[in-house]
């Protein structure tokens, strides 16, 4: 076996028992990705040296015994959380040369706790999109199968975990930017609750609905990242002072008695796939059988959820957009001699279409005359959204979903299109305008072997109800263990 | 269509971006289909209904006054396009 071909929490036995080094670990990880990224395309920045001189420093304190669950592991992390003294692009022209002066609270604890960074991960540009194709470098390609998107916006993190070209890593989930490439890509991928993790340091896209979360080869993993990056940050104003528990815990019970939902709107909507519709079915007949109680929710507001999301979040996102003007940092057109003609130039060479398509529709949306029909009246549809999880809540402990309507599409499949783009995030976004943790596992394959995988929703500060489900149906399938050919 | 292009251009100006007539057109095209599918909220009664802009309910969090770590101006300023004594630089603002 090839060492990075680990999951966490077998690399975590190995280097306690000094089987492996982290040295021999973080350069199997590093000869993989040169070895196949060229094909994937996962990574913007690849920090060899510093992730070496990391892995060393994690071998010294496992011989001074001083482990911790992360010491010496080789983590991805997506290219929207700012790192000290290494670049940080969000996959735009306009953060094209940032160096940011200080780590995101994630960065600090994963620093503290002795993890190797091995680099940074594409994405849509400034998160804004479900495939990757956004970019402003490049584009990132399905491990299972080239001519597909790896799913977006953290398709760099998705692919680098399914093509073992990291052991796990870390992404943001705006409207499903975690749960859908995880499930493109085959991976398990977890959007904690709002306020759960520290946003303090990850570039913002839309406020109210941003929060970063682990990406990883199975569910144990994932508990153990979110060991590591929950909890309170006083730098963040949004972070929820609740104590956060040990998440690995939470695998240890079974599934008898749970009650699970099935919200009858997702199960009547239009277009989604039959491969999908039956590998979620099979899954739920799986958790089923495993003890859990299966009854029908309704969230009637389903419908609204799409017209409801693409007006808050472009609308947050051109007043979190207004910084970059060219003066502090980043790229500026230095050509221009007025300040105003060297905003708008700096502004429109730097931000790509499909960031400057949410902008202008944002702006309209907040304009004079325009707000109360749209952002004022999405604002108050969300708070029915909102009720709607809160009365499921009430007579079922978890909620199961489809995550996307499709497979992976096809690169370019949608990119003239970016209603129907905004479409194929129909089950993802809901969690986002609520505020509630939703995890994604691999549920099944398509015929021409492409990853499905299975949504699993809970309420607020329920991340272990998630990971319980997710882990006794991961024990009871095998999906999680294939690997793409590569 | 729910946008015209001389509509686009206003925001585009108050989002202090340049669109060439292509994106102007583009856009409008664009956009205006993404806003007729936004009369679906009007199916949706909201008389009454309280706006959401934070679903975590949290009173504002305070802290204690007092002089936390800061970047110091040097860091700052590290990744400024063009800066001098300490200090951004912009193109000329009054005439």
């Amino acid at each position: 076996m090839n060492l990075y071909e680990l999951t966490l929490h077998e690399a975590r036995d190995l280097l306690d028992k000094k089987e492996i080094s982290s040295r021999e670990l973080t350069r199997s990880v590093l000869d993989r990705i040169e070895a196949v990224d060229g094909q994937v395309g996962a990574y913007l920045t690849v920090a060899a040296d510093s992730a070496l001189a990391q892995a060393d420093a994690a071998d010294r304190a496992i011989a001074e015994g001083g482990i911790s669950p992360l010491t010496g592991i080789p983590l991805a992390i997506k290219d929207v959380l700012c790192t000290r003294g290494l670049r940080t692009t969000c996959a735009s022209r306009i953060l094209e040369n940032f160096i940011p002066p200080y780590d995101a609270a994630v960065i600090t604890k994963l620093k503290a706790a002795d993890a190797v960074l091995v680099g940074k991960t594409n994405m849509d540009e400034f998160a804004m999109g479900s495939s990757n194709e956004h970019s402003g470098f490049h584009i990132t390609r399905n491990p299972w199968d080239f001519s597909r998107i790896p799913g977006g916006s953290s398709g760099g993190s998705a692919a680098a975990v399914s093509a073992d070209m990291c052991i796990a890593a870390l992404g943001s989930d705006t409207g499903g930017s975690i749960r859908q490439p995880a499930s493109h890509c085959g991976v398990a991928g977890l959007k904690p609750t709002y306020g759960r993790v520290s946003r303090y340091g990850l570039v913002a896209f839309a406020s109210s609905l941003d929060q970063i979360g682990p990406l990883a080869k199975d569910v144990a993993d994932c508990a153990v990242l979110m060991n590591a990056i929950a909890g309170y940050d006083a730098k963040d104003s949004t972070s929820v002072p609740v104590e956060a528990p040990d998440y690995t815990a939470a695998l240890r019970d079974g599934l008898k008695g749970i009650r699970i939902g099935l919200p009858r709107e997702y199960f009547e909507t239009e277009g989604v796939d039959p491969e999908v519709k039956a590998a979620v079915r099979s899954g739920i007949d799986t958790i089923q059988s495993l003890g859990a109680e299966i009854m029908d929710v309704s969230l009637p507001r389903s419908e609204q959820v799409v017209a409801v999301y693409y007006l808050i979040a472009p609308s947050e996102a051109s007043s979190n957009l207004a910084r970059y003007d060219g003066v502090k940092y980043g790229y500026r057109d230095k050509e221009q001699t007025t300040l105003m003609e060297m905003y708008r130039s700096t502004r429109s060479r730097g931000f790509g279409s499909e960031v400057q398509r949410r902008i202008i529709l944002g702006t309209y949306a907040l304009s004079a005359g325009y707000y109360d029909a749209y952002y004022g009246k999405a604002s108050q549809v969300r708070t029915l959204i909102m009720q709607d999880f809160k009365k499921a809540f009430e007579s079922c402990d978890a909620i199961l979903a489809p995550v996307a309507p499709s497979p992976a599409f096809k690169i370019g499949e949608k990119t003239d299109d970016p209603l129907t783009m905004y479409l194929s995030d129909i089950f993802t976004l809901s969690a986002n305008l609520a505020g509630i943790p939703g995890m994604s596992v691999p549920c099944g394959f398509s015929r021409e072997g492409l990853p499905i995988g299975l949504q699993i929703l809970g309420s607020h500060f329920q991340e272990e109800t998630l990971l319980r489900v997710a882990y006794n149906f991961e024990q009871a399938t095998d999906f999680h263990t294939r690997k793409p050919a590569l | 269509m729910k946008i015209t292009e001389e509509e686009v251009l206003y925001v585009a100006d108050l989002a202090r971006l340049n669109l060439d007539a292509a994106a102007v057109e583009r856009f409008a095209e664009q956009i205006g289909a993404i806003l007729d599918y936004m009369d679906k909220l009007n199916e949706v009664d909201t008389q009454g209904v309280p706006p959401t802009s934070h679903a975590i309910f949290l009173n504002n969090a305070f802290r204690e006054d007092g002089e936390p770590a800061h970047l110091d101006r040097e860091a700052a300023l590290a990744n400024a396009p063009e800066k001098e004594d300490g200090g951004f630089v912009v193109p000329k603002v009054v005439g």
